[in-house]
């Protein structure tokens, strides 16, 4: 990772390399983003799926690159967040650290300030959100507060850009300075047994990077690495008798049978004493804040949940009418240029590869792209709101029954967009078996990719004033069933203790635009770059299975059966019997004719057979299969009429239901199968969900057919 | 012996002991729900299947059965 930093930054002299932290919720990202002539490098953190922002720009003669840790409370282990920041903040190398504290709630954010504090590092602190503070009638003495615990504290406000460049300046004085020594102090119970420790390293001259009250304070909060360290000394075997001792003084004196409780006692009265000290708040007001005025309606025990259905709702209604709008201009943009591509092409083959195969299979993805951004800003701003969590804690209880946690909300949630970042946002649950039991039903959301082919059969088989209401039914039986299958997979694969439930509330916040667009943009480029990679790949594969072999001879008997025909309308139906009976006798024809038998307890035809096997390459391949199989060019989508009516006409209605049915449930496509093994872990759970999603569809399906055809 | 979750909306209560071991704990610690700390419950989930206390600024939303592991004192 060195290596790629030098890279950046060739000019070793003046770089100054930035570890931004905070808790959760401080607006850290903001305040990155509020840097001016900054880039910003998204990547992950070594070995772990987290992402990670650098950020660099220049201010005078001196490189920056900071580092934009994930948000913590406190050094602790709980999630791989807290992992990741915990570990780049002792062992990665780094000249200063920007502690970001929101200053609405100083005493809260303290905690890690402490924390750090109690590191031999350079710290500036910047106190965020002043300007907000104001308003709430919050002071805080910067200049004394730095005085009082030893380092540099800035205000600033990443809304209104204020202190920005202080802040930098800090921050270059303080690199330019020699470390000085942290103010952080204990009681005088727990400083005698520092004292003790440091005495006793000092005498036996004990070699370390770290000061030695550093050492002393690890040591005496049971840190695992500095103990792992200390293990292998001489001097362990007399150290020990000393820390057993003196962690039983501490305990004694704080009533209490646990070191780390008594530590963090120590850590929240020095954070008392300064927040008395520094901080006047001008008066206190009994009256409700906005956000408490927001919270009583929006998780009120009665309307909460209602309301919430009919955001969902609105959501949906929103994709599902604004993003048809732009799809008839994408598709037109599409069809001229394959037109105007395949022009330029003389070989039949490559022109029919080029043109049928992969321009009409990535314009099928492309045509999407505006309902997914619908989608995505939706889920954005649910996020960036700070309602997400409200929506986790009215669900928790209704999700707990069925072995879920409220905060698999959000990952579910996540899935209705696409499963790759839902799959990625699991990693939220800290427990592994509630976090494999999230990863096992995310595919029951229905991804944006598998609307395509929803808006294609309820177009073929229902009113168009009823198709939203429609979709909305079959995203939530969706929902539903995945529900269902988390409550036997619970029952049994997933037997054991559930994850505890505490998080944050936070504030209410109208998330600022580009915070937004850059969320969303993200998310749109890993959808597309889908589209240009495996879908692509998958079009062409298709094209080739349904192109080939070639048959001459059925081609040539044909040709003259058509040159015999009389009339415009003869041709043409002598031309699709003609493709049609091509396809049969292709690979892809062959594939489908083999299946056919497993499938037809479903009532699928050998076409439907093919295009859900091609659909486990990409939901967008279904559609274009389709079109293909229904003989009518590569180049449909399920606006066209007539792919519509075509389907109508071919397929029954029992049929079509098992067949969304499938759709519904089956493997949302390769890349979020790759992504799933990723985060799942192993390989062998890939194998489980095939297994399990393949057997749970293909039995729904058989039901839904059977009950159909019932009652039709 | 008063728990969390026998607290009534609006109540403020101390925390006398947290009753739970490890990583909990921890959790706990860090959103500063610890001994001596002063909370407030804002809001019950129907069936207090969840709760919303507010401990200094800061809300925070936990399991009925997590908040039955929190001895608490009336103020």
């Amino acid at each position: 990772m060195s290596t790629v930093d030098a890279k950046a930054c060739p000019i070793i002299a003046n770089h100054i390399k930035v570890a931004l932290v905070g808790q959760p919720n401080v607006g850290k990202s903001m305040l990155i983003n509020s840097v001016s002539n900054a880039h910003l490098h998204v990547g992950n953190f070594s070995g772990v799926t987290v992402d990670k922002t650098e950020v660099l720009f220049d201010y005078k003669e001196y490189h920056f690159t900071v580092v934009d840790l994930p948000g913590t409370y406190a050094f602790t282990d709980y999630t791989i967040e807290e992992r990741v920041t915990h570990e780049y903040l002792c062992a990665e190398d780094y000249d200063i650290i920007i502690n970001v504290v929101d200053s609405t709630n100083l005493e809260k954010n303290l905690q890690l300030t402490s924390e750090l504090l109690t590191m031999s590092k350079k710290v500036v602190i910047a106190l965020n959100m002043s300007d907000e503070a104001e308003k709430e009638g919050i002071q805080i003495d910067a200049e004394y507060m730095a005085e009082l615990i030893g380092v540099p504290c800035v205000k600033v406000s990443a809304v209104t850009k204020e202190g920005i460049e202080e802040l930098i300046e800090a921050v270059i004085l303080k690199y330019e300075t020699p470390k000085n020594k942290p103010k952080l102090v204990f009681s005088e119970s727990v400083e005698e047994e520092i004292a003790q420790i440091v005495w006793y390293l000092e005498k036996h001259k004990f070699s370390s990077t770290n000061s030695y009250r550093n050492v002393a304070i690890n040591l005496l909060k049971g840190n695992k690495k500095t103990y792992a360290k200390l293990h292998d000394e001489p001097i362990w075997v007399e150290l020990q008798p000393i820390l057993i001792e003196a962690s039983k003084h501490i305990e004694l004196h704080h009533d209490s049978d646990d070191i780390k409780e008594s530590f963090a006692e120590e850590y929240a009265a020095f954070n008392r004493g300064i927040t008395a000290e520094v901080l006047k708040q001008k008066k206190i007001e009994e009256k409700k804040t906005l956000t408490e005025k927001i919270d009583s309606i929006l998780i009120h025990p009665i309307f909460g949940i209602p309301i919430f259905l009919f955001f969902m709702w609105s959501l949906f209604q929103l994709t599902f009418k604004i993003g048809n709008i732009p799809m008839d201009y994408i598709d037109m943009f599409f069809t001229w240029f394959g037109n105007t591509v395949g022009a330029t092409i003389a070989n039949e083959d490559i022109r029919s590869l080029i043109v049928d195969g992969v321009i009409a299979g990535v314009g099928a993805v492309v045509l999407f792209v505006p309902n997914i951004i619908i989608l995505f800003i939706g889920i954005a701003l649910l996020e960036g709101t700070g309602y997400m969590s409200r929506v986790a804690f009215l669900l928790d209880g209704f999700f707990h029954k069925f072995g879920l946690h409220g905060q698999s909300f959000i990952p579910l949630v996540t899935g209705f967009g696409c499963s790759i970042p839902a799959y990625m946002s699991a990693r939220i649950l800290k427990n592994d078996r509630d976090r494999l039991l999230t990863l096992f039903i995310i595919s029951f959301m229905s991804c944006g990719a598998r609307l395509p082919v929803y808006v294609l059969f309820t177009g073929a088989f229902f009113a168009s004033n009823m198709a939203g209401n429609i979709l909305f039914a079959i995203y939530v039986s969706g929902a539903l069933l995945g529900l269902l299958a988390a409550k036997v997979l619970k029952l049994t694969a997933f037997r054991g203790k559930d994850e505890p439930f505490v998080m944050e509330m936070p504030k209410y916040r109208l998330p600022t635009f580009k915070l937004i667009w850059h969320t969303v943009l993200t998310k749109t480029m890993m959808y597309l770059k889908k589209a240009g990679t495996f879908i692509a790949g998958a079009s062409m594969l298709i094209w080739f299975l349904s192109n080939y072999p070639h048959n001459l001879e059925l081609k040539k008997s044909y040709e003259t059966k058509i040159e015999k025909a009389q009339g415009v309308a003869a041709k043409a139906a002598l031309e699709h019997q003609l493709s049609e009976a091509q396809l049969e006798q292709s690979y892809l024809g062959t594939i489908g004719k083999f299946s056919e038998p497993l499938f037809a307890p479903l009532g699928f035809d050998w076409k439907m057979s093919v295009a859900l096997q091609a659909g486990l390459a990409a939901k967008e391949v279904v559609v274009s299969t389709l079109g293909v199989l229904y003989a009518l060019g590569n180049d449909v989508d399920q606006d066209s009429n007539s792919l519509v009516v075509a389907i109508s006409k071919n397929i029954s209605f029992p049929s079509a239901v098992a067949f969304i049915v499938v759709i519904m449930i089956y493997l949302p496509c390769f890349a979020a199968s790759i992504v799933f093994t990723r985060e799942a872990g192993h390989i062998k759970y890939f194998f489980y969900l095939f297994a399990f999603t393949s057997i749970v569809a293909y039995v729904m399906a058989f039901i839904a057919y059977n009950v159909t055809l019932l009652l039709a | 012996m008063k728990t969390l979750l026998d607290c009534h909306k609006a109540c403020k209560v101390r925390i006398v002991k947290l009753n739970t071991e490890g990583d909990l704990k921890q959790r706990l610690i860090s959103f500063g729900i610890m001994k001596e700390a002063e909370v407030e419950v804002l809001e019950h989930a129907p069936a207090k299947s969840t709760i919303e206390v507010k401990v200094g600024k800061m809300r925070i939303a936990l399991r009925g059965e997590e908040a039955k592991l929190i001895e608490v004192e009336k103020i």
